[in-house]
């Protein structure tokens, strides 16, 4: 208790010096706290979109199925039957059929997937009640990104191109039903989404499906024939990675601010304790024991990091506090990083984070304080009384400024 | 064998290490002091004084011999121990006062008796008790910065006997000091002998310090050269 009057009392008192480390030392705090809040924010923000777009509560994929390999996609596809067909009734489950086409928008010719869904699922947000009208031309949704790489607007027809189960190529237009914004761009780059009976109808695969999408919150799919299940980890894994990647590159930001901070308060130790011999000596005249200097000093350059933590809260509460209300707007497109990304990104800030990042910090900040202030245990005080306390650390410190 | 003095010291030596070989400051000493004296050990620059003091104040310890400080023989006590000697029963002032610059004066003077765990309304009475001592009150609240040399020393003395210790050790307490100042703070340190019978022992070759003394103990080479009482009238 005394130790934190005494030191509290000298650390003020040490005037610019102390404030600049402490300074340093908030910027680590709130920089930490800010990056890890938006790319939290984000993490939460890209699981709730994607869930809700894609993933559902988990998926099952026709046991060929590889989204990455686009040759053995026309044969990924089997009929949906038994406790598939169950679920699919009870509406737990909804079918995609999923294949490969080429349109020719405005004369050019570019490859994309073709979705089969059902207008009538609830499962994800795909607005696919869009696709229940009745006309000759095959009914399309797409999303805002494939609209405007393929210039396409409501109510266009373009011709698409396709292959049946036979790999005889055939061809029919398509009018665009509507477009619809999503955040999540495995849904809307390169793709269109079509009625799933037309699509089987066109493949000359009824009944049958590539994947299939479960209800959010659906606890366990159970294993069937045929089927591979994808839980939700493994379908927001690269989600994961790349926001994983992105923690990192942040934390040599962090890294780099703490370690400034940190060897500015090793040096004001230093310092501190090779100017301050004579007080030393003093204290111990007094009848301090040697322990009780060394805490003293410890505590005192621990003390940076209460200071810094209080600084911090002054400024990055409110400055924090209000991008997590109002959101941070986004300039640049989702799609360009493959990951969904809404315009407006809100940080979240965890209580653990924050908690975690003060007690490193003050940890980190402790063991750079006592390192120097051990010294103290060797000094005579005679020696510190007379400012006469040498030691080749303290030396080489000292020197080379 | 059980010592009746305030402090007694028996053939003391001390020796410090020099290249290679070891340099004698003190050179065998023995000498008693007494509850409430007024001493002061007198000598050239390098005689000695400090290191004498030092060994009192429990600071340094005897290559050879005792110094028996209240009974206590200062090379045996554990550093623990010596810390709370020095804590309840040594007050210190120096030549260059040392005091915490980022205290007030108020501060300082009550540092002692943190240290000791007084309670806090006692300690607000005994540091107002001893800044009025030393004629400071009105300067509880100002800086050391902000004092001249004299009131800095001035200071350092209610620091030293805020806790009513039974020995004040001065080493040159006035050697930074002009006459006025000097003779006032030796004038403020003869009334507190006077009035609490604290034990001063002075280290110092000031003139004006050696004119309040009651004891004059003069150190050459490391070996008390003269010991004489003076009686004023
Ligand atoms: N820690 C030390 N190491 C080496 N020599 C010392 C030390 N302390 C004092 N001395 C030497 O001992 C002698 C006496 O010193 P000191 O007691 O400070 O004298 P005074 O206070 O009378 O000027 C001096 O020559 C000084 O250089
Ligand atoms: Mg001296």
């Amino acid at each position: 208790m005394m130790a934190i009057k005494l030191a509290l009392r000298n650390l003020v008192g040490a005037g610019l010096r102390t404030w600049l480390n402490v300074i340093v030392l908030s910027l680590a705090f709130v920089v930490i706290i800010w990056h890890k809040g938006i790319l939290d924010g984000w993490d939460r923000q890209a699981r709730t979109d994607i869930i809700h777009w894609e993933a559902g509560g988990g998926q099952y994929w026709q046991k060929d199925y590889d989204p990455y390999d686009p040759f053995t996609l026309n044969d990924s596809h089997s009929r949906v039957s038994g406790i598939l067909e169950e679920m699919v009734n009870k509406g737990t489950l909804t079918p995609v059929l999923i294949t490969q086409g080429t349109i020719y928008p405005s004369g050019r010719m570019q490859s994309i997937l073709v979705k089969g869904i059902d207008p009538k699922q609830k499962i994800v947000a795909i607005p696919s009640s869009q696709l229940d009208t009745a006309s000759d031309a095959i009914p399309a949704i797409i999303g805002t990104g494939m609209a405007s790489s393929a210039r396409l607007k409501k109510g266009d027809i373009v011709t698409l191109r396709w292959r049946d189960r036979n790999g005889a190529f055939d061809a029919g237009d398509i009018i665009i039903a509507g477009v619809f914004k999503t955040t999540v761009p495995s849904v809307d780059g390169s793709q269109i989404w079509i009625p799933l009976d037309r699509l089987q109808k066109m493949m000359m695969m009824p009944g049958e499906a590539t994947i299939l999408v479960s209800k959010q919150g659906t606890k366990t799919l159970p294993e069937v024939d045929g089927w591979r299940v994808k839980n939700l980890d493994f379908l927001l894994s690269d989600m994961d990675k790349i926001i994983k990647s992105k923690t990192a590159g942040g934390m040599i930001l962090w890294g780099i601010l703490m370690m400034l901070a940190l060897l500015a308060i090793f040096d004001t130790q230093v310092l501190a304790i090779f100017r301050r011999q004579k007080e030393i000596g003093m204290y111990i005249a007094m009848g301090m024991t040697k322990r009780q200097v060394v805490t003293l000093f410890t505590v005192e350059g621990a003390m940076h990091s209460v200071l810094a933590t209080l600084l911090g809260a002054i400024y990055g509460i409110p400055l924090l506090g209000l991008q997590a209300i109002k959101g941070i707007s986004f300039p640049m497109n989702g799609s360009d990083y493959g990951i969904s990304m809404a315009e407006r990104l809100y940080p979240y800030y965890g209580l653990k984070l924050i908690i975690i990042t003060v007690l490193i910090v003050m940890l980190t900040t402790t063991i750079v304080s006592y390192w120097p202030a051990r010294k103290i245990a060797k000094m005579k005080p005679t020696d510190a009384l007379r400012g006469k306390f040498n030691d080749k650390v303290f030396a080489k410190r000292i020197a080379s400024r | 064998m059980e010592s009746t003095h305030l402090i007694s010291i028996e053939h003391l030596k001390k020796h410090f290490a020099m290249g290679s070989g070891k340099f004698t400051a003190l050179n065998g000493i023995e000498l008693t002091f007494e509850k409430g004296e007024f001493a002061g050990i007198i000598g050239p620059s390098g005689s000695g004084k400090t290191t004498l003091l030092n060994i009192i104040g429990s600071l340094d310890v005897p290559s050879e011999g005792k110094a028996i400080v209240m009974g206590q023989s200062v090379g045996d006590l554990s550093a623990r121990d010596a810390a709370m000697l020095r804590k309840t029963k040594l007050g210190f002032i120096f030549q260059s006062y040392n005091l915490l610059h980022t205290h007030t004066v108020y501060e300082n003077v009550e540092f002692p008796l943190l240290l000791l765990g007084v309670e806090a309304e006692l300690r607000k009475q005994m540091v107002k008790d001893a800044l009025e001592w030393v004629g400071l009150t009105d300067k509880t609240n100002s800086r050391p910065a902000q004092l001249s040399g004299g009131e800095c020393q001035r200071v350092a003395i209610a620091r030293a006997m805020v806790k009513k210790p039974e020995i004040v050790l001065a080493d040159e307490p006035t050697a930074n000091l002009d006459a006025e100042n000097s003779h006032h703070i030796l004038q403020t340190m003869e009334n507190l002998n006077r009035e609490f019978k604290t034990t001063f022992i002075f280290a110092t070759h000031d003139e004006k310090v050696i004119s309040y003394i009651r004891r004059k103990i003069f150190l050459v080479d490391g070996k008390v050269a003269k010991d004489e009482l003076i009686t004023k009238s």
